[in-house]
């Protein structure tokens, strides 16, 4: 069999030769009808019967590795496909750091192993669920085709880790699978795992940032597990990865188109001081300061996803030869980091201040501050488009210490410049750097759909360039297929 | 001799999002990166098109055709794309990127030598679109009809072949070839070389507005892709890359003359610039004359269709060289007796000249350029170079 093409000889598209592999074929097949039922209660509100304009991954080789058409989504061929295997790939950090990658779960990180898949799963059931709503007040087909890309791809990658359960992890794996589908983000009893999951997505600018904030954890999590030393893993995260860079592209144009429209309207209208809020969102636009409140709100909860700055449980990870640093490989060091340290940024006697860890147990810190430096590039691009516009104002991401919920700063209450401040004062100020209960009605009541082909919403700026070089004027979606 | 001209790949800083996949997709390295852009190194890119696919932007997918190429310094620094630089040889700069693949690339530089110069696309041509499909990406055409043009006693078959690319856009111009890869491996395991063919067709297809094309095809002895080519029943599938080719172009301006001199398959591209002409400039004031070469009328290739086309649309001038009981006549030598003609056209500047067939043609036809110019008083070497670097003059041999 041709591993670089999909399978579509049986019921589920892939390239890891299931026909042959009949266990792991049944368990995925036993599988399948339980996610169609999940995808139908939570996936996409009201357009399951809509034919979209979808991308779906027919091959993991370059050259063909996505076909565009017109698809019903409870239609779309989710699928397991891992990118290509390398004979010759060696564990490369850690303690087995030099051996041949493991092709089978080794029986003493069994346990770690699981742990991680689930976790990584969980979040991508997740955010379909966050986003379900919002397809009724997509601001034009364009972005409600992303938004479905996005949902759709969410789903392929639970499928990977499903995968990955059932093939290496037996009947825990099999049962770990099916909680998949049976927790639900933001339920009561039964939420999902991590908490910037259980959050809603009310808006599309939410959504946006969302997509640019979250999913680039999301990014970063798999580039660490990409280089894991279990290759099935590496090799079904770095085709995910291909994947997660649509996500951020949707995050970083939609947030961009948004201020691109902001900017014009204020030119247009002559205001010159980004603060004259109501003056701005009489223009049927969202003001500059609230878009700034909303990326302090996702990066703070996306900051939380990296779990404490210190943590035994990451050293282990590495030491084991499981979870990798942001792109490992090009690191020069001795990839076993059992002598050296790692700044941190922890709090010490009511101050922020950096100590110095053993870099084994920081590396949750380490993989933060590369997210953080991923994140800045994109806030930077952001303000050269206000720049260009000649609008004065400027985004920064918030402190680290900013609004936390996990680690270091959880007790505590800071500014966005990381200055502490206590509980009254933090009272007062908290509705200047968090979208209030009013800024989240205004930014509701923009959000009316628009679905003429080619039209966009007034609160957001047309795209560039249309998805696989479709003119302006293409019917993303079919609405009323 | 100003440095070749070079298509470069760059990526769009605007609209790239920086996701890395462009660069962890090159199989060859060639995409590298710095805090501020991701940027090709146009040492080292070959155009394979890996890239292009998987970018999530469209970025990736930027062209701009360089004297010197853009360095990684340059590209560093940008914010956004340069604009496409006005290049000294002037608009036709930008249309004399003949294909994007090395392969194809090096087979037209061959079948250009004969003109003894930098190929250069007449004024008032249309932009050619180059490269659409390659190896990795070939479009898939249908083959819809396949004749014998030839008469059924001739030693050669050749073959008018129809393929049609359904709902792939593939547009073409007059005088672009495609190129054909036959199926399977060679003796060694490898694939099989591209082969190039001419479109017999016009722009618009063999009938007006069909996604269609035609090619003229010999059946060559142990030719591996003319066998495959003619041998493929109605209903085949085939896989064609190109279109190739930005400088054997039919001119636009109706008041252009045009020499066609050709011989056998040749004269495939010279069908569809009559096509051209016959269709869209019906009136037009500029002359077309056709010098076509065979061993007898029943080997030379659409004789009979050719017969029906009038001659104020187009000169013909039929030469035989296996006639039995009369003598061989060459394309040559008919030049030669049309010489009044032929040095009138000369001293027209809207006229054009192109040449198409076997390389063994060249040198004849333009000696009796020499010897005609000679008779006009005028010097062939002069007029032939001025006439190349002003887009008039053609050669595509093989």
């Amino acid at each position: 069999m041709n591993l670089m093409n999909v399978d579509y000889t049986t019921k589920i598209p892939n390239n890891v030769n299931l026909a042959e592999d009949r266990q792991v074929l049944k368990a995925l097949e036993g599988w399948h009808p339980g996610y169609l039922d999940w995808w139908n209660d939570m996936g996409p509100d009201g357009f399951q019967e809509s034919l979209v304009y979808l991308r779906t991954a027919i091959s993991v080789d370059p050259k063909g590795w996505a076909k565009f058409d017109y698809v019903k989504m409870p239609e779309y061929r989710w699928g397991v496909l891992l990118a290509p295997q390398d004979e010759n790939r060696l564990v490369n950090f850690g303690q087995h750091k030099g051996e041949k990658a493991w092709q089978e779960v080794p029986g003493e990180y069994r346990a770690m192993l699981r742990r991680l898949v689930v976790i990584q799963g969980d979040t991508e059931p997740a955010s379909v669920e966050q986003q379900r709503h919002l397809g009724k007040t997509a601001p034009s087909l364009y972005d409600m085709r992303n938004l479905f890309q996005v949902n759709v791809e969410e789903g392929r990658h639970l499928w990977a880790m499903v995968y990955l359960l059932q093939k290496y992890f037996g009947r825990d794996g099999r049962e770990e699978a099916d909680d998949l589908l049976r927790r639900r983000s933001g339920d009561e009893d039964a939420p999902r795992m991590l908490g910037a999951f259980n959050e809603a997505t009310p808006d599309w600018l939410s959504f946006f940032m969302f997509t640019f904030f979250t999913d680039r954890d999301g990014k970063m999590q798999l580039e660490s597990l990409a280089q894991s030393g279990f290759d099935p893993l590496s090799r079904t995260t770095r085709f995910m990865l291909t994947e997660e860079a649509h996500h951020m592209f949707v995050g970083e144009t939609g947030v961009g188109r948004v201020l691109q429209r902001t900017c014009d309207a204020m030119k247009a209208a002559g205001i010159e001081d980004p603060n004259e809020i109501e003056k701005i969102r009489a223009l049927g636009v969202i003001d500059l300061p609230t878009i700034q409140k909303k990326m302090n709100l996702h990066y703070s909860l996306s900051l939380d996803l990296f779990g404490s700055e210190v943590s035994t449980n990451a050293a282990n990870f590495y030491n084991a030869g499981l979870k990798g640093r942001f792109q490992e490989t090009k690191i020069e060091d001795d990839h076993r980091l059992t002598n050296d340290t790692y700044p941190v940024a922890k709090l010490v006697n009511g101050k922020i201040t950096m100590v110095d860890e053993p870099a084994l147990t920081a590396l949750n810190m380490r993989l933060r501050d590369d997210y953080t430096q991923d994140c800045a590039k994109g806030v930077e691009r952001w303000n050269k488009i206000i720049e260009k516009t000649g609008v004065n104002f400027r985004l920064e991401l918030p402190h680290t210490a900013f609004h936390r919920d996990i680690g270091e700063f959880k007790d505590i209450h800071a500014t966005p410049k990381g200055i502490i401040v206590g509980d009254a004062e933090w009272a007062k100020v908290k509705d200047g750097y968090l979208p209030s209960k009013a800024d989240g009605d205004f930014i509701e009541s923009l959000m009316q759909p628009v679905s003429e082909p080619g039209k966009f919403a007034g609160w957001i700026a047309a795209p560039k360039v249309g998805i696989d070089n479709k003119p302006g004027d293409f019917e993303y979606v079919m609405i009323a297929a | 001799m100003n440095a070749p001209l070079k298509k470069q790949h760059l990526i769009d800083p605007e609209i790239c999002i920086r996701c890395n996949t462009c660069e962890e997709t090159c199989p060859i390295d060639a995409v590298t990166h710095d805090n501020n852009n991701y940027v090709v190194d146009a040492e080292i890119c070959n155009y394979c098109m890996d890239c292009i696919s998987p970018c999530p932007t469209g970025a990736i997918d930027n062209w701009r055709v360089v004297a010197k190429p853009y360095s990684l310094e340059d590209q560093y620094s940008w914010s956004d794309l340069p604009a496409q630089e006005e290049l000294e040889t002037g608009d036709a700069a930008g249309s004399s990127i003949e294909a994007l693949e090395d392969e194809v690339g090096a087979l037209l530089e061959e079948a250009r030598k004969g003109l003894g110069g930098k190929a250069v696309a007449p004024h008032s041509a249309s932009k050619p679109t180059v490269n659409l499909y390659n190896r990795g990406k070939p479009a898939k055409a249908t083959v819809t009809g396949n004749f014998r043009l030839t008469h059924a006693d001739a030693d050669s078959d050749v073959r008018h072949i129809i393929l049609d690319f359904g709902d792939q856009p593939f547009s073409v111009l007059e005088g672009q070839s495609i190129g054909i890869v036959a199926p399977g491996t060679d003796a060694n395991g490898k694939p099989h070389l591209v082969r190039l063919y001419s479109i017999a067709s016009s722009r618009d297809g063999e009938r007006p507005n069909t996604n269609n094309l035609a090619l003229t095809v010999k059946r060559e002895p142990n030719g591996v892709c003319s066998n495959y080519l003619c041998d493929l029943p109605r209903g085949a599938t085939v896989e064609v890359t190109g279109p190739f080719g930005a400088t054997f172009l039919h001119p636009n301006d109706p008041a252009a003359n045009v020499i066609m001199i050709c011989t056998g398959t040749g004269s495939a591209p010279f069908r569809a610039f009559t096509e051209r002409r016959r269709r869209a400039m019906p009136d037009a004031p500029g002359r077309l004359l056709l010098f076509f070469g065979a061993r007898r009328p029943e080997e030379l290739p659409y004789f009979g269709p050719l017969q029906k086309v009038p001659e104020k649309l187009l000169g013909k001038h039929f030469c035989y060289s296996r006639v039995p009981g009369q003598p061989r006549v060459y394309v040559q030598d008919r030049i030669r007796s049309e010489a009044a003609t032929v040095s009138a056209l000369l001293k027209d500047a809207n006229t054009h000249i192109y040449i198409c067939g076997l390389k063994g043609m060249e040198t004849g036809v333009d000696e009796a350029f020499a010897d005609v110019c000679r008779g006009a008083s005028t010097e062939w070497t002069a007029l032939k170079a001025a006439m190349r670097e002003t887009g008039r003059y053609h050669v595509e041999t093989y």
